[in-house]
């Protein structure tokens, strides 16, 4: 096989297709382009791939996955048609989940039903077959909306017959689902997380712990309508044919990307590293190539977008080139970042007074967020421009289920952390980083007491420190809200949801296109099945 | 009464389950964790140990031990040097197989040959006039595999001979005050070894593994997650990718080696200097090309598998236990040309694979038959690869 190694110069002056960063869609992108036949070249302006999905030594022998941290959504047809686990794709299943409480208790669910079912119980005997129906209920919305995931959106404006063809197929997909099914849909794609949850459970932990899923990367409260279909999305994960199990990369998000970067290369793609696209060149409303930081011009009858929607439409381009009323969607774009990340190297496993010594709880995600009210009032401070002063964290000790993360006894800890607004009233992240860690980890010794000793290293992402570093804007981790009038048929604005820009040559495949972000995947390729549609008809 | 091993009393409270399945006569976990998926994840990506203990052990000792064993045992033992172990098979003397195991050199003239069933009648009837004694030590001893990329790193902090162990060697050696082998051998297809300790020493040994394993994720693993890594490995397994001919009620259930494609254990066949059990029919056979089935891999279409289940409204399955039935194989013409022994889905390949026997016209590598699988109580047929065995093959096995 012959493989390319990434390089920090380009080896040539013109490529059939140049894809503006090297994240996981981009990667994606390049990978199917370069498949078909194309003469691909990835630009990435830092030292390595990932974007948001990297794993990083930032202290000796810790690994850390600074921003991304755990895998679920990304599409199975990716896997094989990249060919993936030939350059060593392996997601590890994360067996448990475990939410402390604030009185000391916690509940802890595992690969068996039936012990499931006896754990709920202990707090609440109507919740468990309530479990039960609302997993029922919950898989048949994903069996529902998971072929949308797949597709492009329809062009709900066009009129070709492609256009009609693709609005028939979701009038006839949507029209095919029983009521109950496509209510369920509407519901959870409209209302909140809480009234969606209220419909089935009564016990505060339960329902804690599942609505965390539905504010994740997003500014909104469980009790606020759109958080059910934050929810939503967190249930279409899939982990070898489950719905909503997760898996942790070996080695991280970083592990993945560096996975993907082989395939890509394998098929040819070219990696250009520590290398900033300054601007798409274009000539008669054609892209033409780009020109980077340095001043090298490039030339690719084809370019890629794989950065989000502002970054795409304001930045790299400019926005007088373009259709006024797109101008207008993108700048109302609403990114407002409101996730933080804080990682810990640890001495040990973190002890939970209630479970004396064991540590198998934290072989999945530990989540901090024991009631609904919890959660809103966590939302609160943010609503208000401040983080959260009892914040709401999804912690992972990934070395319990990858000890290749830390030297052997060690641990790495990632805690997902909301909520962090981007923009702080009165004050800014320069000023307030390490008291927002302060904060995250006074959170922390509340549940576990001594956690703070078992510290040896803490590093504190803020939504500022993700736009900086991963260039994501706001720090939005999704690379745009999840916000019904962001998604599908309008993500990122009305008539521009198909990969396509107003630019004829230049696409965007980020995670600001349908279906969004989360280590997905699906952005990269369905926009290379239009470029490669629009390539064999020119 | 069911009886336990060595290393039961540390076993029982590791095991969170309380599923415990009969093997040989003793308690065996089937898994000690409720996902035997995490314990699978241990062998591939750190660290795990079962209990091979109800595994039946022969010494095979005496000045003709190597001329008995080489007329038993249809691989040819003579050129397995002291230190140095084989995984082997004996047939009956119509070239079917009867079972197979592992056969360990100590020294020129004392072997230890481990198997799943007793074998210490059919062993010592074949000694004849020869200078060799057969005992078995089954209960004498605990076997401890130790399983996974990160095994070898525990394992050396224990016994610093055991890093340099080359595949399939074997070395005497100290684990604490306990004088044990550790072999560079096991049943997953991974980076692994066994330790040979005395019954006695078993439970001190086992702590020893566990405190120098535990911080580089070691865990325990039953039965189930043992048999996940042996499919994706391509090892057989008695009872379940073959019978003993010596049960058997019919050829059907008879299979010779060439047939399991274990022919490479033949090499050598032809030298007069080795007679052995079977030797003669083998050598008919393959002079004859008279083999019905040849042992192949199968990997399943991943689009058709979707297919198949998505267009029946469900949810396509990803479940990693193996079948415990056969299924069976089709041509494009949908006429039978054999079965799969085992399936599953493989979480490493991200795959459905299986061991299966195929008729020898359609056991060429890149060919495609139809695996049938029932969905919604209907019987329907999935396009499988033929593979070459084993699906899963990692460099650091045998590096």
């Amino acid at each position: 096989m012959s493989q390319t190694t990434p390089t920090r110069a380009a080896k040539s002056r013109e490529y059939d297709a140049i894809v503006i960063g090297g994240g996981h869609n981009g990667l994606v992108n390049a990978a199917y382009l370069a498949k078909a036949g194309l003469s691909v070249l990835v630009v990435e302006r830092r030292h390595l791939v990932g974007g948001a999905a990297i794993t990083e030594e930032l202290y000796p022998g810790f690994q850390f996955t600074t921003f991304s941290y755990a895998l679920s959504l990304l599409r199975p047809d990716i896997i094989h048609e990249l060919d993936l686990v030939r350059h060593g794709f392996m997601p590890i299943l994360m067996p448990s989940s475990f939410a402390p409480m604030e009185n000391g208790d916690y509940l802890l669910l595992g690969p068996d039903r039936d012990e499931n079912l006896k754990e709920i119980m202990r707090h609440s005997a109507h919740d468990a077959d309530a479990m039960d129906r609302y997993e029922h209920d919950v898989e048949r919305v994903c069996q529902l909306v998971k072929p949308l995931f797949d597709r492009v959106p329809p062009n709900l404006f066009g009129k070709s017959p492609e256009d009609l063809a693709d609005i028939a197929w979701l009038r006839s997909h949507l029209g095919d689902a029983p009521p109950k099914v496509l209510h369920d849909a509407v519901r959870m794609l409209t209302g909140s997380a809480a009234d969606f949850l209220d419909d089935y459970f009564e016990s505060d932990i339960l329902k804690g712990y599942m609505a965390s899923s539905g504010i994740i990367g997003t500014k909104v409260g469980p009790m606020s309508q759109g958080s059910g279909l934050v929810l939503l999305y967190h249930s279409l994960g899939e982990h070898d044919g489950q719905f909503g199990a997760w898996a942790f990369h070996k080695g991280g998000n970083g592990g993945f990307t560096q996975v993907l970067a082989r395939a890509a290369q394998a098929f040819g793609v070219e990696i250009l590293l520590e290398s900033e696209v300054d601007h798409v060149v274009t000539r008669d409303g054609r892209a033409v190539g780009v020109v980077l930081g340095d001043g090298t011009e490039l030339s690719a009858r084809t370019v890629v977008s794989a950065v989000d929607p502002r970054r795409t439409f304001l930045e790299l381009v400019e926005p007088r080139e373009l259709p006024t009323d797109l101008v207008e969607n993108i700048n109302r774009f609403r990114f407002q970042g409101t996730s933080a990340k804080v990682n810990f190297a640890l001495d040990g496993a973190p002890r939970y007074p209630a479970l004396g010594d064991r540590t198998d709880q934290y072989r999945g995600f530990t989540n901090i967020g024991p009631s609904m009210e919890y959660l809103e009032r966590a939302f609160d401070d943010a609503k208000y421009g401040w983080y959260s002063q009892r914040p709401y964290l999804d912690c992972a000790v990934q070395s319990m289920v990858d000890p290749d993360m830390a030297p052997p006894g060690k641990h790495v800890m990632s805690c997902f952390v909301q909520y962090a607004p981007y923009h702080l009233r009165g004050s800014d992240w320069d000023t307030e980083r390490e008291k927002f860690g302060d904060t995250v980890q006074a959170t922390l010794e509340s549940f576990f007491p001594g956690f703070g000793d078992l510290v040896l290293h803490r590093e504190v992402v803020t939504p500022l420190d993700i736009e900086r570093v991963v260039g994501l804007s706001e720090g939005n981790i999704f690379a745009g809200e999840f916000f019904a009038p962001q998604m599908y048929f309008f993500r990122p604005a009305p008539g521009w949801s198909q990969y396509r820009t107003p630019i004829d040559g230049y696409y965007q495949c980020g995670s600001g296109t349908h279906p969004g972000g989360c280590v997905m995947g699906a952005p990269g390729k369905l926009a290379s099945g239009q470029i490669l549609a629009d390539l064999r008809k020119e | 009464m069911i009886r336990t091993t060595p290393f039961h009393p540390r076993l029982s409270e590791l095991s969170t389950t309380g599923l415990w399945s009969h093997w040989a006569g003793y308690l065996s976990a089937q898994k000690y964790d409720m996902s035997a998926k995490h314990e699978y994840f241990g062998i591939r990506n750190s660290a795990g140990f079962f209990d091979s203990s109800p595994l039946y052990k022969y010494w095979v000792r005496g000045r003709d031990a190597e001329r008995f064993l080489a007329g038993v045992l249809a691989r040819d033992v003579r050129t397995c040097r002291p230190g140095r172990a084989q995984y082997t098979i004996w047939c009956d003397d119509a070239g079917f197989l009867l079972e197979d195991g592992v056969v360990f050199r100590y020294s020129d003239n004392e072997f230890m040959l481990t198997a799943a069933e007793p074998n210490l009648g059919y062993l010592r009837d074949l000694v004849g006039r020869l200078d060799v004694e057969v005992v078995d030590v089954s209960q004498d001893y605990g076997v401890l595999a130790v399983q996974g990329p990160r095994s070898r790193e525990i394992l050396a902090r224990l016994s610093p001979d055991v890093a340099a162990l080359p595949y399939f060697g074997h070395t005497r050696t100290k684990v604490g005050a306990a004088a044990v082998t550790v072999s560079r051998t096991g049943f997953t297809g991974d980076l692994g070894y066994e330790i040979l300790v005395p019954a006695a020493d078993a439970l001190p040994v086992l702590d020893a593994v566990i405190e120098a394993g535990t911080p580089y994720g070691l865990r325990p693993f039953g039965e189930q997650a043992l048999l996940m890594a042996r499919i994706e490995a391509g090892l057989l397994l008695v009872d379940v990718d073959f019978s003993s001919s010596r049960y058997a009620w019919t050829d059907h259930d008879r299979v010779t080696p060439v047939e399991l494609g274990l022919r490479w254990m033949l090499r050598g066949i032809d030298d007069p200097e080795r007679p052995f059990v079977g030797r003669k029919a083998l050598r008919a056979e393959i002079a004859g090309g008279t083999s019905r089935w040849a042992t192949v891999g199968i990997v399943v279409d991943w689009q058709d598998w979707d297919r198949v289940w998505t267009q029946a409204g469900l949810v396509p399955p990803k479940d990693e236990t193996p079948l415990d039935y056969e299924s069976m194989l089709y041509d494009a013409e949908g006429g039978r040309v054999g079965y799969a022994t085992s399936f599953m889905y493989s979480p490493v390949l991200q795959r459905h694979i299986g061991i299966a026997r195929v008729r020898p016209d359609h056991g060429a590598v890149g060919s495609t038959v139809g695996l049938e699988v029932t969905v919604n109580h209907q019987y329907e047929t999935v396009a499988a690869q033929v593979a070459r065995l084993p699906l899963f093959n990692p460099e650091r096995k045998t590096a």
